[in-house]
């Protein structure tokens, strides 16, 4: 007689490190003022407006230093639609990674819109920032970007 | 500005779905029952616990079974003294390999019941078993080892300890 075959053993194993990263000065100064629900940037040698700063010039290697507020609205420049969000990311409901140019910035800076459907996003439309209630230091102090002409 | 940013919280984790192999799963249903089963090596006779199907040394599948006893003899260890997130055992704790009597490789465990400054090598250990209505099919069904009332016993050279 031939023994039933056993039952896979199978279980779940989570693997989870925690890190503590030091931000360094430009970073620093970006998520200090995202506590207060400002947004700053770096003016780069060439002029133009770098969100969110970088401590050093992406062309000439020099140290920046001349912080600026820009706006906490923008428009985005290219996007991508997540409709299984996992379990780690922004919203728990379909939404965009999208680069959103915010008004006074020359880059532009990765965030989630919640746009609702896939349908109200385009490239050129103008979002703002969503803050959330409680701040305290962190990119997710602004809890998402939603879409400005509601 | 006052108090400035300078440290972000970036935890990282991963979540899988671990399935025990075929020789794995047996390793684990022993431990379930409060026995611990090894697999002996048909070519260099070298006892492997937890057998994983074959042996690393000759590449060959293993299928005959063996159980081995719960007592055995602390080959090398190391004392913890930072925290292991997320981790039950408190520092600072034993991390031991034990080389069980008849096995021919070390299980890496813990040591307990004895302060962490008195582990020696060559100590000879017993296990110390859950109570049996705690059992699942896990090697933590064994807390730590702790020391038997043995003389310590003069290790191998390592080289001299497989059998071919």
């Amino acid at each position: 007689m031939v023994p039933p075959p056993e039952e896979m053993l199978s279980a779940g194993y989570a693997l989870e490190y925690t890190y503590t990263r030091s931000v360094g000065p430009a970073i620093g100064r970006f998520l200090t003022g995202l506590r207060e629900r400002r947004i700053e940037g770096v003016v780069g040698s060439d002029g133009r407006v770098i969100v969110p700063p970088t401590g050093y010039d992406p062309q000439t290697g020099e140290t920046l230093e001349n912080f600026v507020e820009v706006g906490s609205a923008g428009v985005v420049t290219t996007w991508a639609w997540v409709s299984e969000p996992r379990s780690n990311q922004p919203l728990q409901h379909p939404f965009a990674w999208a680069l959103i140019k915010l008004d006074g910035a020359d880059t532009a800076l990765l965030h989630a819109v919640d746009a609702g459907d896939e349908s109200r996003m385009s490239t050129g439309m103008r979002v703002r920032a969503r803050w959330r209630e409680e701040t305290t230091g962190h990119i997710r102090d602004l809890a998402c970007f939603e879409p400005e002409a509601a | 500005m006052e108090n400035p940013v300078e440290e972000i919280q970036t935890p990282i984790r991963l979540d899988y779905q671990y399935t025990a192999g075929e020789a794995t799963a047996r390793f684990l249903r022993g431990l379930k029952q409060g026995r611990i089963l090894g697999q002996r090596c048909p070519s260099c006779r070298n006892v492997i616990v937890p057998a994983r199907g074959a042996c690393a040394r000759c590449g060959v599948a293993t299928k005959e079974e063996v159980e081995l006893p719960d007592v055995g003899t602390v080959t090398t260890f190391c004392v913890v003294h930072i925290p292991v997130p997320g981790s039950a055992v408190k520092p600072p704790f034993v991390c031991a390999t034990i080389k069980l009597d008849g096995a021919d490789i070390g299980l890496f465990h813990l040591v307990g019941g004895i302060p962490p400054d008195q582990v020696r090598a060559g100590m000879r250990v017993k296990a110390q078993w859950k109570p049996r209505e705690e059992w699942d099919y896990t090697l933590e069904n064994i807390l730590y080892f702790t020391p038997m009332d043995e003389p310590d016993v003069e290790l191998d050279d390592p080289r001299s300890s497989a059998h071919a």
